[in-house]
């Protein structure tokens, strides 16, 4: 399957040059960029493992630029997404956020039900991880 | 001045000392103006509420008189002089019309009436902490049937920061429905099961699913969609949030379906409103027309249970498309994000409902700012200071497309949802594909904006881009390629610009 998570996950993967004027945007509006990466995309999994703190002090998309490629590098088998994440009061939470890597082989979800009385379900979504290479 | 022929006490209690006061609470009528209703010299404190309406008064009623009646008949006026005033500080408690304008292009040369704009203040002690209907029975209970106006619209009104404390405002708000879907940077899509009634449970879940794993965030119950006999609403639940889950599995993204818990009593709704949180639906969908009081019982309800609250504005348009006579919208969308809802919809100004672009400027700024702050040509006449109320997230809807998604963009910013019923599930190629189509034509779109690209004017061209590598939205582009809703706007802002000096 393809996870369509993110802000632009319905269009072909975006080129190194296309993401770096995603975050030169970014960066003009103020906003901090960062790197996080998970072998989980599950939907309700909302804390990936983050390459480090938010750049707060960064305003160069090479510099981000840099930062990401060296956590593809590091996670090759690993989904890879950067955040724009805007301090204004009255936001204080993230702006923009898409993928720059997937897995090679993406996992798919098992949808589990569990039947209780008056025909209710009670669902629950696993993650199905393909077999280690 | 051409006061009634009441009284001729009207003159000489113009600078009433205290030893007037037996002559002012005399049996009988006085105008309005002599009674207190009208204060030139009055400056609003920071703690008054403030109401602009648009007067139209009957031939020959003068237009600071109409002005005070207003103030006096949505305070503490009735027709006659009453003596039991006086056990009231009733200085206070009188609203203060202090300001009367004529309103650009109407009077005299134009094929309007004359009207004006009247400004009126109160005093916070005249309402009820947190309550919608208290507020809304005080500025607009009776006074739209007064006599002496032929027609009057509430515009704006100013809600003083110590009064929006009192409410909780909506239950969810932009930031946080956002990090609940983990959706950023982008409008969110969503549509609205057609045909409106006649599907089953089971057929009316198919589109849902289908809508959901093709692309959109959303899908949704339409404002009539309640428990009729073709389809019973707990059938309704557990089919949609059976297709909820299953796109879900499908996508990896997080999924909603507004489930409608309109119903004909609070006991209806709860039960609705648990049952929908029982199985899971993050959202559940209320309409206008079930009244203020039900709205706020519904917001404290979302707040309390973590589910996203959404309103449709079922009704409105009987009473705020009208210029001359009503409640303006922007004043509901001010009601509404006290009373507390997480979505309302709040127009397109592209589709094929009413929707001016500056009026509709002004209600989404009402919607999602911190502060709206005076802004005339968008019909915004007072500074507004929401006091950290959550934001309020707009629903555009009805007869939109996705060869408009430039222009809707544009318009109306990226927290928004952008809702496409029969531009989903009208797509020749089916509802999947109606729904990729969509959601592949706002992606691009945002990221052509986030280029610094010029989408206003380039908008076809990036959308031509796109469909070279979607047949899906290639489709949908030569389906509705002539489809646009131009006629004139009803509800419009008149404000004449004054030119700076350069």
């Amino acid at each position: 399957m393809r996870v369509s998570q993110g802000t632009f996950s319905f269009l072909p993967d975006l080129t190194d040059d296309q993401v770096r004027r995603q975050l030169a945007f970014a960066l003009r509006r103020g906003w901090a960029v960062s790197v996080e990466h998970t072998a989980d995309p599950h939907p309700r999994n909302v804390f990936w493992e983050m390459w480090g703190p938010p750049m707060f002090d960064l305003r160069d998309a090479a510099g981000a630029m840099q930062e990401l490629k060296a956590c593809r590098a590091a996670h090759p088998d690993r989904y890879v997404k950067v955040n724009a994440f805007d301090a204004t009061r009255g936001w204080e939470s993230v702006r923009l956020s898409f993928l720059v890597q997937r897995p090679p082989v993406e996992p798919e979800f098992e949808l589990v039900r569990e039947q209780g009385e008056g025909r209710r379900m009670a669902y629950t979504l696993r993650t199905r991880r393909p077999p280690e290479p | 001045m051409n006061a009634p022929k009441t009284d001729n006490r009207a003159v000489e209690l113009i600078d009433a000392a205290p030893i007037r006061a037996a002559e002012r609470y005399r049996a009988g009528v006085l105008p309005y103006k002599a009674m207190g209703y009208w204060q030139p010299d009055y400056v609003a404190g920071d703690t008054d509420l403030l109401a602009l309406f648009r007067i139209t008064p009957q031939d020959g009623v003068d237009p600071e008189e109409a002005a005070a009646a207003v103030a006096g008949e949505s305070s503490t006026a009735t027709w006659t002089v009453v003596w039991t005033d006086r056990l009231t500080a009733c200085d206070a408690y009188r609203a203060k019309a202090y300001r009367v304008e004529p309103v650009p292009g109407t009077g005299p040369g134009t094929a309007t009436p004359q009207q004006y704009f009247a400004w009126i203040a109160y005093d916070l002690g005249l309402f009820e902490d947190g309550s919608v209907a208290n507020l809304a029975a005080s500025i607009i209970g009776n006074v739209f049937g007064f006599k002496p106006v032929r027609a009057l619209r509430l515009e704006d009104m100013r809600l003083p920061a110590a009064y929006v404390k009192t409410f909780q405002g909506p239950p969810t708000g932009i930031v946080v429905e956002r990090e609940r879907l983990d959706k950023f940077g982008r409008p969110l899509l969503g549509a609205t099961v057609k045909p409106k009634l006649g599907l089953s449970g089971k057929n009316y879940g198919r589109v849902v699913y289908e809508g959901l794993r093709g692309g959109l965030d959303f899908m949704k119950d339409d404002e009539n969609i309640n428990s009729q006999s073709f389809m019973h609403w707990r059938d309704r639940f557990l089919f949609a949030i059976e297709a909820v889950n299953r796109a879900e599995a499908a996508t990896g993204e997080v999924k909603g379906h507004y489930l409608n818990v309109t119903a004909a009593t609070m006991e209806d709704m709860y039960e609705r409103a648990e049952f929908a949180k029982q199985l899971g639906s993050i959202i559940v969908m209320i309409d206008l027309v079930i009244g203020y009081t039900a709205i706020q019982s519904m917001a404290r309800w979302a707040r309390k249970n973590d589910v996203l609250l959404h309103l449709h504005r079922a009704g409105h348009s009987t009473y705020t498309r009208q210029k001359t006579h009503g409640v303006a919208f922007r004043v509901i969308a001010k009601w509404m994000r006290l009373a507390g809802v997480d979505h309302i919809h709040a127009g397109t100004v592209v589709g094929k409902l009413e929707g001016d672009p500056n009026v509709t400027a002004g209600v989404y700024d009402v919607l999602r700012e911190p502060v709206t702050p005076a802004n005339p040509q968008h019909g915004l006449f007072f500074d507004q200071e929401w006091a950290g109320l959550r934001k309020v997230m707009p629903v555009a809807s009805g007869g939109i497309h996705a060869g408009q998604m430039h222009q809707l963009l544009s318009y109306l910013g990226e927290d928004v949802v952008l809702q496409f019923g029969g531009g989903t599930i009208g797509h020749p190629m089916g509802i999947e594909a109606g729904a990729t189509a969509n959601r592949v034509a706002l992606e691009a779109m945002v990221l052509a904006r986030n280029e610094g690209r010029d989408v206003w004017n380039e908008g076809p061209q990036i959308l031509a881009e796109a469909a070279r590598r979607c047949t899906p939205l290639r489709a949908a582009l030569e389906t509705w390629k002539d489809v646009t809703f131009d006629y004139a706007s009803t509800d419009t802002v008149d404000f004449v610009g004054t030119p700076s000096a350069a």
